[in-house]
């Protein structure tokens, strides 16, 4: 059922499984014990970070398939992205897989959409079952969006640092486990920010923008969820959207954002304002949200993801940086 | 939203912390410093050697050059650049190291599609605009030198 810009979906879909792994430095993290698995030779063993970042999303995946006893041939559709340019990771891994892809692009916005895309296709009836897949790593999107890993540049203190790792969970029509209760897709917005070392303040106002949507099809407010999860703000953005919420009369008392949660930066300072990355929100969902719900710690919550889609060519043509994020209503069982 | 674009700026700039100023200052005027001291260390040992003073200063700056390329090659280099940000950048090892990391990052497309084309990719503008600035300095000075007799 569409509400304003809201999906409710009668026929809930489930979370039948989920897995999450990462890198050397998201193992060293707080959340690094509960991850799957941790691949600290970032190379894994190959010659160029892409194809490192593809299989770290095999791995993820076949994780995933082996915590849930399925195989790749049970899944009707695998909504999969990343941030490589043409999404090759996600690409270059569902070839060795043959299962039905779409490709999805919503720099790190990705998981809330290929989430709330695999939930609406299981919601329709059109998917039995269906993954959403979603990765970045640090190298490759350094040097796509930045300059090359030895370069000796200084990072401003609103930079954030680009987790290695995936997420990626299994949805089905039926089954027990956490539950997708409903969905909001964004819109983009841009707020006139350059300054592509400040992705957090660029994404807050896309943030508060789907939040209030949601807030307001649904009828609730922050306080009915045990907690407000957002992709990637990190410490900038994550003050931003608390004042931008505020001055809308909504008080966002119990949000937490998983590019501050996959870090410590009191013990990992080079990340500065926090995570970020396709593969920041995914690996956080599979490897503390979704356990939390399943296991009973958590009975309502909103997963966000938000996403800021300029391109090294649009930055250098002094563009300023449209963003977007996707919410979902998660529940327990 | 009733926000405009100019408030959301001023709301950005509120939260968003600035620079330490005057510690990168302090760790770019050190580091900088210790990267010339290091030359001058060098050109007085060639200068000892034997070299004239116009070789002993392009040696200094060929080792110089040699020691910023195998600092980038060890990742050195870009762990120093993190702390001492334009101490690193702005001597002639900056400019080394601005060469070497693209052609270490990009070999995996090729010697020719890789390294050749993309080695430049930092530090090309930087030989466009200086050689540029040359000419145009060599024109000017040209046309001026006349009247310094």
């Amino acid at each position: 059922m569409k509400k304003g810009s809201t999906l409710f979906f009668e026929k809930r879909p489930v979370f039948i499984g989920w897995a999450a792994v990462g890198g050397k430095k998201e193992g060293e993290g707080p959340l690094g014990g509960q991850m799957d698995e941790i691949f600290e030779d970032t190379t894994m063993q190959t010659e160029c970070w892409e194809k490192a970042e593809t299989l770290y999303q095999k791995k993820c995946c076949e994780k995933l398939f082996s915590k849930t006893g399925s195989k790749a041939a049970d899944v009707d559709y695998m909504f999969a992205g990343d941030l490589q340019a043409q999404c090759t990771a996600s690409a270059y891994h569902a070839r060795g897989l043959d299962i039905q892809y779409l490709g999805q692009y919503g720099a790190c916005s990705t998981m809330a959409q290929s989430l709330g895309l695999a939930a609406a296709f299981c919601a329709a009836g059109f998917a039995d079952k269906a993954m959403a897949v979603s990765s970045s790593h640090f190298c490759a999107a350094e040097r796509q969006f930045r300059t090359p890993l030895d370069y000796g540049g200084q990072r401003t203190p609103t930079a954030q640092w680009t987790v290695t790792g995936a997420g990626a969970c299994l949805l089905s029509r039926a089954g027990k486990g956490p539950k997708v209760q409903a969905v909001t897709f964004g819109r983009v917005k841009d707020y006139g920010v350059k300054d592509v070392n400040n992705m957090g303040a660029a994404m807050a106002p896309a943030a508060a923008d789907t939040l209030l949507r949601y807030f307001k099809d649904s009828g609730t407010s922050p306080a009915d969820f045990d907690a407000v999860y957002t992709g990637d703000l990190g410490a900038v953005g994550s003050k931003l959207l608390a004042e931008l919420l505020a001055d809308e009369g909504v008080k966002l008392e119990n949000h937490l954002d998983c590019g501050l949660m996959i870090y410590d930066r009191e013990t990992q300072p080079e990340v500065i304002a926090g995570g970020s990355g396709a593969g920041c929100s995914a690996a956080v969902l599979a490897a503390d949200v979704l356990p939390k719900l399943s296991k009973g710690k958590l009975h309502r919550v909103l997963f966000m993801s938000t996403g800021a889609l300029m391109s090294q060519v649009t930055v250098l043509q002094q563009e300023s940086i449209p963003t977007i994020a996707h919410v979902a209503e998660l529940t327990d069982e | 939203m009733k926000l405009t674009k100019t408030q959301y700026e001023e709301m950005t700039q509120k939260a968003s912390p600035p620079s330490h100023l005057f510690k990168d200052c302090l760790w770019a005027f050190f580091v900088g410093g210790a990267i010339c001291l290091l030359g001058e260390v060098l050109r007085q040992c060639y200068l000892a050697m034997g070299f004239t003073l116009t070789d002993a200063g392009t040696l200094t700056s060929s080792s110089l050059v040699a020691l910023s390329a195998i600092a980038t090659a060890f990742g050195w280099y870009h762990k120093l650049a993190a702390k001492a940000g334009a101490g690193t950048l702005v001597p002639i090892t900056g400019f080394a190291n601005a060469v070497v990391s693209p052609a270490i990052e990009f070999k995996t497309e090729g010697l020719v599609t890789g390294v050749g084309a993309k080695m430049f990719i930092i530090a090309g503008p930087v030989i466009v605009y200086g050689m540029l600035a040359s000419v145009v300095w060599g024109v000017l000075w040209y046309l001026l030198r006349p009247l310094f007799g």
